[in-house]
């Protein structure tokens, strides 16, 4: 089932009342997640990506705006009505209850001809936890699992309604670090093997990026870019997004369009017609848009490198970077011999590795270059 | 464990054990040696025997009969209505917002009144005087009623007034407890549920009943027994004289044994304690099974 946000804006009164106003978590969302797709809504703490998912699910009710599963309008609809799974933070499992009777808590609340036998009940519970693999453990109590065990417990609770879609909130931040891992690859296989319509929410952009069809970059309450996750590394909208994505972070550089030319302090990077207008830009570069180059235009002190093996990182400074630690980190491939008691490192850049955009509205400047590269 | 060490906490647990045994263990004992005494005199210090003759004595009193069937009733009228009672107010102050904590602190009042300014209160409400009937009578007769006699008439009317009294002394520390109790169920619970559809009495049922068990349990277990210990009340309500009113309970019988004007029996007050701390220990462990069973 498709999920279709339209204009959709959450509101919170101001906690503070002296200030007044309102705090807006969620800004005119006009976006569509398409049918059994794997979506993640990606954004630093606050960013409303909670606020967004609890709007889609009804637990909140959107200030304007409306939301459509498939063609039908559920922006009025309780929860229940639905037809969400929903998959908390902390799992929210009932503490008392066995792991069966918890994923069979959903059904028991089904009424009407969607009632359910005994039988019936049983073999779906079955069903449910054989699909995220807790056949095993259906007669413990929560306490008595492990987090990831409880994780899958709380996935098979969401799903055992059967519902159209399935909304994950953080799924993987109680997790440690190998399980997190492994989890993700679990979430990614439930949602093919049930072709789903997943929602989740996260803060980790390696989690997003390994596992979504889809990525939402949320700030602010407003968002970012929707794209899929290599098109929102290789081509982000704004500066917010190309310094949120990507680890090692990119470089951002102050930086002048000039004469056809990018400069980067007395630098001129790269040429392209693009740059004829006098003005002020942020230029970022990924760490792998260096390319080492003895006669390179990039002119950078050399401070250090940080050799891993297969790579090595440059470390080096520049009058013009921006970056919070002052420095440069650029990664290439350990086949290029630097010498680590040179003073200077010269490069010549990738130029689909950097982007360009407005000093005023941190909107992306897009160009070709001269020659094609 | 180290010698000296092992020392050294004895001697910090020295004082509290020289207090509780002085003042605790040592009457306890001795409460229970005096059960089998027979006519043991305070002044004199002497008796007669040794045997159950005070036992016996004490359970044929007609007074420690009375007293142990007031106890009993108020006992099993007033532990489970004071807990529903306050788990009813409990969940209506935990989903109310405006006017929450107003609320709350009228409900608390009780719990920091003196036991015989309220007994007082409820001598305006109920005692017929020359000048009155008391509030409640006035009422009764504006919708057409005869007056009742609440504090020295009918046992039935008596025996309503005392529950009346003690729900209303004991419903605030339960209050307290149970909205405590609700407010600590984690919200995601019923966010959880809400989303499943779950109609809200099964929410009450199956979600937050059982989340805050263990609370009514220790409400249950601590309301018999303080029930159990009812005097000071009966006697902000009927005056000293319990005996004559009808009203009297164990721990009263107890005093009047020692005190009274019926007193200077201390073998048969210590009868009639022991007896009271028998059905008070079976209560308490049968709750206690209970509990363990339905919260497993």
């Amino acid at each position: 089932m498709k999920i279709v946000l339209q204009h959709l804006t959450k509101k919170f009164p101001n906690r503070n009342k002296k200030q007044g106003g309102d705090v807006i978590a969620v800004s005119d969302f006009d976006f569509e997640i398409p049918d059994g797709k794997l979506v993640g809504l990606l954004g630093p703490s606050g960013c409303g990506k909670s606020t967004t998912l609890n709007l889609i699910s009804g637990l909140e009710k959107p200030t304007e705006g409306k939301i459509f599963f498939g063609d039908e309008d559920v922006t009025d609809l309780q929860p229940q009505d639905r037809g969400v799974g929903l998959v908390f933070q902390s799992y929210a499992l009932y503490p008392h209850l066995t792991v069966e009777k918890n994923i069979r808590f959903p059904l028991e609340n089904l009424k009407g001809d969607k009632k359910l036998s005994k039988e019936e009940m049983a073999e779906r519970v079955k069903t449910a936890a054989k699909l995220v693999q807790i056949d095993e453990l259906l007669e413990r109590k929560p306490s008595e699992l492990s987090g990831g065990q409880q994780q899958r417990v709380a996935i098979a609770r969401a799903l055992v309604k059967t519902p159209g879609v399935l909304l994950l909130d953080e799924p993987l931040s109680n997790l440690d670090a190998r399980l997190r891992l492994k989890t993700r690859e679990e979430i990614r296989r439930i949602q093919r093997e049930t072709k789903i319509t997943t929602v989740f929410v996260t803060h980790d952009q390696d989690e997003a990026m390994s596992i979504c069809d889809l990525i939402v970059v949320m700030k602010d309450g407003i968002m970012m870019q929707m794209a899929k996750p290599q098109d929102v590394y290789d081509d982000p909208v704004n500066l917010f997004v190309a310094g949120f994505l990507g680890t090692p972070a990119i470089n951002i550089f102050e930086g002048k369009m000039k004469d056809g030319r990018l400069f980067i302090g007395e630098d001129a990077v790269l040429e392209s017609d693009e740059f004829q207008n006098d003005r002020d830009v942020y230029a970022a570069i990924r760490p792998e848009g260096f390319r080492p180059d003895d006669n390179g235009p990039f002119k950078c002190r050399l401070e250090r490198l940080e050799v891993m093996g297969r790579d090595v990182s440059i470390i080096s400074a520049h009058d013009g970077v921006l970056n919070d630690t002052g420095l440069i980190r650029s990664i290439v491939d350990a086949d290029n011999r630097i010498d680590p008691d040179s003073r200077e490192v010269r490069f010549s850049l990738k130029p689909h590795k950097v982007f360009v955009f407005d000093k005023e509205t941190e909107e992306r400047i897009r160009f070709e270059v001269a020659d094609g590269r | 464990m180290d010698g000296k060490v092992k020392l050294k906490a004895w001697l910090y647990l020295l004082p509290a054990i020289l207090f509780l045994g002085a003042f605790l263990v040592y009457p306890l004992i001795d409460v229970f040696v005096y059960s089998f005494e027979e006519g043991y005199n305070f002044a004199t210090q002497t008796f007669f025997g040794t045997g159950f003759y005070n036992y016996s004595y004490v359970l044929r009193d007609p007074y420690f009969i009375q007293a142990l069937k007031n106890t009993f009733i108020i006992v099993i009228i007033t532990v489970p209505v004071s807990t529903l009672l306050a788990l009813l107010i409990s969940l209506g102050l935990s989903s109310i917002k405006p006017l929450r904590e107003l609320f709350q602190t009228i409900y608390f009042l009780p719990y920091v009144t003196n036991t015989l300014a309220v007994g007082l209160v409820f001598m305006i409400l109920f005692k017929k005087t020359a000048y009155s009937d008391g509030l409640v009578n006035m009422l009764i007769n504006f919708f057409g009623g005869e007056s009742v006699d609440f504090i020295t008439g009918p046992y039935a009317a008596k025996m309503f007034v005392m529950c009346l009294y003690t729900v209303w002394i004991v419903l605030p520390f339960k209050i307290l407890i149970l909205t405590s109790a609700l407010a600590s169920v984690p919200k995601v619970y019923y966010s959880a549920a809400q989303v499943d559809g779950t109609r809200p009495f099964r929410i009450f049922y199956r979600i937050t009943l059982p989340m805050i068990s263990p609370m009514i349990f220790y409400l249950v277990i601590t309301g018999f027994i303080g029930a159990f210990k009812a005097y000071s009340d009966e006697v902000a309500l009927f005056g000293t004289d319990l005996n004559s009113a009808g009203m009297n309970t164990i721990v009263g019988y107890i005093y009047d044994m020692l005190y009274g004007n019926s007193g200077g029996y201390p073998s048969f007050a210590s009868a009639a304690a022991i007896i009271l701390f028998a059905i008070v220990l079976t209560i308490t462990v049968i709750n206690l099974l209970v509990s363990k069973k339905v919260s497993v």
